[in-house]
């Protein structure tokens, strides 16, 4: 949705510049006239604070790289090292740390307007999957950086984790063994991820631009999930949208600064300050708090659990298999919810029905995330099965059908004219 | 800050006691563990410092009764200054101990007092001599103790001074296991390391069992956090720039959409 406008007139060196590589005019085409229903919310300032938190944790992840040693005997002291001896390492290792946690938070919430206002829906459904490439890049980032600090939750939720390889029948092992560059997570595995979540940011800021150069061909959605159809429904990106940004950009680092100043470690958990011991196993092991409505599903296949058993046990699959498959595919699923939504309208505000589903949907995943950091016993288990079923059952299920049997609500003629339909 | 004869054979003492046998895989199997009551410590909260008085106590504690057995890797000896202590006051305090050097241009490994850039000695030469004293598991090092473990202060403060002579009814510990409410399983192999006037305070303070376990989690809160008062101080002018910028901001956003019709 490239601005009509006629491009700005420069003068003097940037002209000089502009007129050989047209960087300038390309900017300016891109983010200021660049034109943006007038009317998003502030749901729609989530995907420029997730760039910067990208912008961030790269910077901070270059300083750390400097001073953080990948080897089992001394990564452990290195960080520690940073936290006290370094100048300002405490604060550079505060902010990558819960950088961590915001990516997510902010992530999460963007996905969460995408599906509830239909962000995914033609012609945006290449930008939608894009979203979850860059969703699962992050996962596994994130995943290899909490290895890092080779603590306690660093070495067994990498053990776990990679273990969950080993359920595939036959090439399990070998790929286990090959992801470990040995018999256990070792030395060999601490170098290869330390490598790797050196190198995968740098992939996400790729994906990322082509994120965004696949946007800035439609354009922005909106809350009402209609077309522009005209100027007098658009505003320009700068100064508009960019003064918006600008307070969604302040409160994110209220926030922010509020983990990094006063709660540092209040995400992260306390076996992480306790040196890897492969002797030692921790009495619960769980994953970071951004993967735990995930852990949840993976683990809600269990061998005695009756859907299991009736749809899956009795003709050779295992438990393992099951919870693993269900769980990369409870991922997957996302990339295919543009076809998987057979509903032609977009936006959950004129979808009477749907709309409840999504907020059912939010609340399912947030139990998922609960129960994924509880023990794996007990009621915790029953619950965790249910959601994990619902998960599915809405994605699967009651999104098509919903889609097809919903009457939407009428949507409005313009988004300058928010009224129904005028009767002109 | 000088070692008494007395405290000295106590830390021996304790040694001896401490050589208990750990139980086997008791913590990883624990039942849940009690939430230890929340304490009043002087670093809660936003403007939260420590109380280096009682850090200063705490110290002492740790090198007259916890040093018997536990590490404290992390520490040099130059980071007290940070606790009210004077470099004078550093460099004396390190040379009390002893560390192992070298190898000098003979080839030789040689022992000399410790020094401000030398790193806490630690009570024994590696974790498998400590394992090999303290009946087969070695005592964690006390560095970051308070950052590693659930509810860190209350739990330590609760831990030292949670200890039951007699057991409740029905419990039978096994041999070297000691009852306390709040480790989780309840047997510890770490005998009671605090008694009354288990240490002679400088300043005169009556050494309780409460009150050195209070000074030993001020001083274990410093270890584990060395930064945490540069960090809150830096906290409050970020958020009073952010607040601003959030105003200026909001400021800038009405300005600019109040023209649009």
């Amino acid at each position: 949705m490239q601005s009509n406008e006629p491009g700005p007139e420069f003068t003097g060196v940037v002209k000089w510049i502009d007129r050989r590589l047209p960087i300038f005019t390309m900017m300016s085409k891109e983010y200021q006239q660049f034109p943006v229903p007038r009317n998003l919310n502030y749901f729609w300032s989530f995907g420029a604070l997730a760039s910067i938190t990208l912008i961030v944790m790269i910077a901070t992840g270059i300083f750390l790289a400097m001073q953080y040693q990948p080897n089992t005997e001394l990564a452990f002291n290195s960080v520690e090292r940073i936290m006290r001896d370094v100048n300002y390492g405490w604060l550079i290792r505060y902010i990558h740390m819960n950088g961590a946690s915001m990516f997510f938070i902010v992530v999460y919430i963007h996905i969460f307007r995408g599906i509830y206002y239909g962000s995914y829906k033609e012609p945006r459904e290449l930008l939608w999957i894009l979203g979850v490439i860059i969703l699962i890049l992050m996962m596994a980032t994130a995943f290899m950086g909490y290895v890092l600090p080779w603590g306690q939750m660093s070495l067994w939720g990498a053990t776990v984790i990679t273990n969950l390889f080993s359920a595939f029948p036959i090439i399990g092992e070998p790929i286990v063994t090959w992801l470990w560059g040995g018999f256990a997570v070792d030395n060999a595995t601490l170098n290869r991820f330390f490598a790797l979540h050196y190198l995968l940011p740098f992939v996400i800021f790729a994906v990322v631009f082509l994120h965004i150069a696949a946007l800035h061909i439609p354009g922005s959605n909106n809350p009402d999930g209609i077309d522009p159809k005209g100027p007098q429904d658009t505003v320009n990106f700068h100064p508009y949208m960019t003064a918006k940004d600008m307070i969604g950009i302040a409160v994110f680092l209220l926030v922010y600064a509020g983990l990094v100043f006063y709660a540092p470690n209040f995400l992260g958990h306390p076996d992480n300050y306790i040196p890897a011991n492969p002797l030692v196993t921790p009495p619960h092991i769980v994953p970071e708090w951004y993967f735990l409505p995930f852990y949840a599903i993976l683990r809600s296949f269990v061998a005695d659990w009756w859907f299991f058993q009736v749809f899956l046990g009795w003709w050779g699959m295992t438990a393992k298999l099951a919870g693993v498959l269900a769980m990369f595919g409870s991922l997957i699923l996302l990339a295919v919810l543009p076809w998987l939504d057979t509903s032609r309208v977009r936006s959950c505000k004129y979808r009477p029905v749907y709309k409840w589903l999504v907020f059912l949907f939010v609340i399912d995943f947030a139990i998922l995330g609960y129960v994924g950091g509880k023990p794996a016993e007990g009621w915790y288990v029953v619950v965790a099965q249910w959601a994990t079923l619902y998960y599915f059952f809405h994605l699967l299920i009651l999104t098509p059908f919903v889609g097809w049997m919903e009457r939407p609500k009428p949507l409005p003629a313009s988004i300058s004219q928010p009224a129904v339909a005028p009767a002109e | 800050m000088s070692m008494s004869i007395k405290s000295r054979m106590i830390g021996r003492a304790l040694l001896g006691a401490a050589m208990a046998l750990m139980i086997g895989g008791g913590s990883a199997q624990a039942a849940e563990s009690i939430v230890p009551p929340s304490q009043d410590w002087s670093f809660n909260g936003v403007f939260g410092t420590f109380d280096k008085a009682s850090a200063q106590r705490g110290l002492k504690v740790y090198k007259e009764v916890c040093s018997a057995c536990h590490s404290m890797n992390l520490m040099y000896y130059r980071n007290i200054t940070a606790l009210g202590y004077s470099e004078d006051q550093a460099k004396a305090f390190a040379a009390q101990y002893e560390t192992t050097d070298g190898p000098n241009d003979d080839g030789d490994y040689f022992t000399r007092p410790a020094l401000p850039s030398d790193r806490f000695v630690a009570p024994f030469e590696n974790e498998k001599a400590a394992a090999a004293s303290n009946g087969g598991k070695a005592p964690p090092d006390l560095s970051l103790m308070v950052k590693a473990r659930m509810n860190g202060a209350d739990y330590v403060y609760a831990l030292l001074t949670g200890y039951k002579e007699v057991p409740p009814e029905g419990v039978t510990l096994p041999p070297g296991a000691h009852y306390n409410e709040y480790f989780p399983g309840h047997q510890i192999a770490m005998a009671p390391p605090l008694f009354e006037d288990a240490v002679e305070y400088d300043d005169g303070t009556p050494a309780t069992v409460e009150q050195m376990a209070k000074d030993l989690v001020n001083f274990l809160a410093w270890t584990a956090e060395p930064e945490m008062e540069d960090r809150k101080g830096m906290g409050v002018k970020v958020f009073l720039f952010l607040l601003v910028f959030l105003g200026l901001a909001i400021a800038n956003k009405k300005r600019l959409w109040a023209k649009l019709h």
